[in-house]
């Protein structure tokens, strides 16, 4: 069946690395820092960092989607990637049924077609125009469509962007469930610890560069994710917040929730623990 | 019998226009384009300006003029400026300079309007091979790029993510929508030639179920409209360029009447 077919993770060799990778747009000072990371086979990672972390970035230069300034990617020869966008833009006057989305640059028989929406929970929808469909829908096509050529390593952008919780964590779940299904590699990016896989192997926290990284328990208390997202309102509730993290454990981490990261309103107390020059 | 040869180079004049207009038109409605196509053929009026000041070819000037708008805009855009505030400054502008500058020339004001709203009647044998020429490029180019072009439409994230380049495809239907210009400059002139790339693709959107079927849709519609025009101004003497987009108008409200009353016979019918 396509997309779903069982792989072992058989070497140990990255499917992706990253070696002192800056990626800059003309002019401004660069995005991405020196961030040196690797990928293996079957893991789940999360990327998370407030807006303008680089976090999208970081993905289209490990893709190949863009150039990066300085350091070097290598891919695993003959790597297979799966990409959910960030939320599509879909005009209405452009009529585009969801079989033929799925069909934009493969070919596929109605059959396999069938196979994937019913794999990511939306059997009904090949008829149906793209355009009408609800948010968490959408992102369960561009599954689906991610999932067509049985990827080794599915890439998501940001992809429960505009989804309610109970819609993330279904959609999680249904990521997961592919994962156990396929053992392909997770590579994730989120804005907000407290809508990460909890499944994750390993949380990178970006902030221009590689702040820390762990599972997503040791992240939520490092210091520099601290600094980066528990100050970020810098208002009482943060404060509040900052005097009961010592007691803190990660059960009670969805309070994070509500000191929701806002980079415009960080101050420079916030971005001492994660050396960020401006 | 045999209709006149200057009405059958009229037909044959409208409907190469139409074949390229209809599926090109498409991409100008899926992505937004439709005050581009506006900019790039009223650049065309300064074209016509400078090449009847040089003593050059009109399909040169208007050729090169659109183009140069075209890639101008393309190239603005990126830098922060709004979309439509850049278009009704370029637009106006070239329209406004070639209407100056055409006055600069002595003896061609009572032609500008032959470039501005068309008059296909004129249209040579000549004229019809560059006019096939041209339909021949943009249908080749949409042909070829057909994939790619529809999946940068829908998302360049994706695109990119599929080893396509964005940019380019953008370039290949600013280069498209520089040489639909030449193509309609004498059919419905420099001001009517973004309708003739909208009005049918909007009417194709109200039936079509995929992007293929709105293409092919939105040709068939043009086609029709040139057909109707062309006939209407010969029927009512009226000028032909703008009976070619009056009957594409026309088109466009019939179908969405033609919708409506579809809803109340069929209410459970998914339309639009």
């Amino acid at each position: 069946m396509p997309g779903l077919h069982r792989k072992r993770p058989g070497m140990n060799a990255p499917l992706i690395q990253a070696r002192g990778l800056s990626v800059g747009y003309d002019h401004a000072p660069p995005v991405l820092r020196d961030v040196t990371l690797a990928l293996r086979a079957g893991e789940i990672v999360t990327i998370i960092g407030p807006n303008g972390s680089g976090k999208s970035t970081l993905v289209r230069a490990l893709l190949g989607m863009i150039r990066p300034a300085a350091g070097q990617v290598t891919r695993k020869p003959g790597l297979r990637v799966g990409y959910v966008p960030q939320k599509l833009h879909l005009d209405g006057n452009l009529p585009l049924p969801v079989s033929r989305f799925l069909r934009l640059n493969q070919r596929l028989s109605d059959r396999q077609v069938q196979h994937l929406l019913t794999r990511t929970g939306v059997p009904a929808l090949a008829r149906h125009d793209l355009a009408t469909l609800s948010g968490g829908q959408v992102q369960r096509v561009l599954l689906a469509r991610a999932l067509a050529n049985a990827p080794d390593l599915l890439v998501l952008d940001e992809p429960t962007q505009g989804l309610d919780q109970p819609g993330t964590a279904a959609f999680y779940r249904l990521i997961e469930a592919v994962r156990a299904e396929t053992g392909c590699a997770v590579l994730s990016v989120s804005h907000d610890l407290h809508v990460v896989m909890s499944a994750s192997d390993r949380v990178i926290c970006l902030n221009g560069h590689i702040c820390c990284e762990g599972t997503p328990s040791v992240v939520s208390n490092a210091p520099e994710y601290r600094a980066l997202f528990g100050l970020g309102t810098g208002g009482a509730l943060a404060l509040y917040q900052h005097h009961h993290d010592h007691d803190h454990d990660h059960d009670h981490g969805h309070d994070h929730g509500h000191t929701h990261p806002h980079p415009h309103e960080q101050g420079p107390k916030a971005a001492e623990g994660c050396a960020h020059d401006a | 019998m045999m209709p006149d040869p200057f009405i059958l180079r009229a037909v044959i004049a409208g409907l190469l226009v139409a074949l390229a207009a209809g599926p090109l038109g498409c991409f100008v409605v899926w992505r937004r384009m439709a005050y581009f196509g506006d900019a790039t053929s009223h650049a065309a009026i300064l074209g016509v300006a400078l090449a009847l000041a040089f003593d050059l070819s009109i399909l040169a000037g208007t050729l090169v003029t659109a183009l140069s708008m075209a890639l101008i805009l393309a190239g603005l855009v990126g830098r922060g400026w709004a979309m439509d505030t850049l278009l009704g400054v370029l637009a106006h502008s070239a329209l406004a300079l070639g209407l100056v500058a055409v006055s600069f020339v002595p003896g061609v004001r009572v032609d500008l309007s032959l470039y501005l709203f068309g008059d296909i009647l004129t249209v040579t044998a000549a004229d019809l091979w560059v006019m096939a020429g041209g339909t021949g490029v943009i249908l080749a180019l949409l042909t070829w790029r057909w994939q790619a072009l529809l999946t940068s439409s829908i998302s360049e994230d994706l695109a990119q993510s599929m080893g396509l380049d964005p940019a380019r495809e953008r370039l290949v239907l600013t280069l498209a929508l520089s040489v639909i210009v030449v193509v309609g400059l004498k059919v419905v002139g420099a001001l009517l030639i973004a309708a003739m790339l909208v009005i049918p693709a909007a009417t194709a959107r109200i039936y079509a179920r995929s992007p293929e079927g709105m293409a092919w849709l939105a040709g068939i519609v043009a086609a029709l409209a040139v057909l109707g025009g062309v006939f209407g101004s010969l029927t009512w003497d009226t000028p032909t360029g703008p009976s070619i987009v009056s009957a594409a108008a026309a088109f466009f409200a019939g179908s969405l009447a033609g919708r409506a009353v579809l809803r109340r016979v069929m209410p459970s019918e998914p339309v639009r």
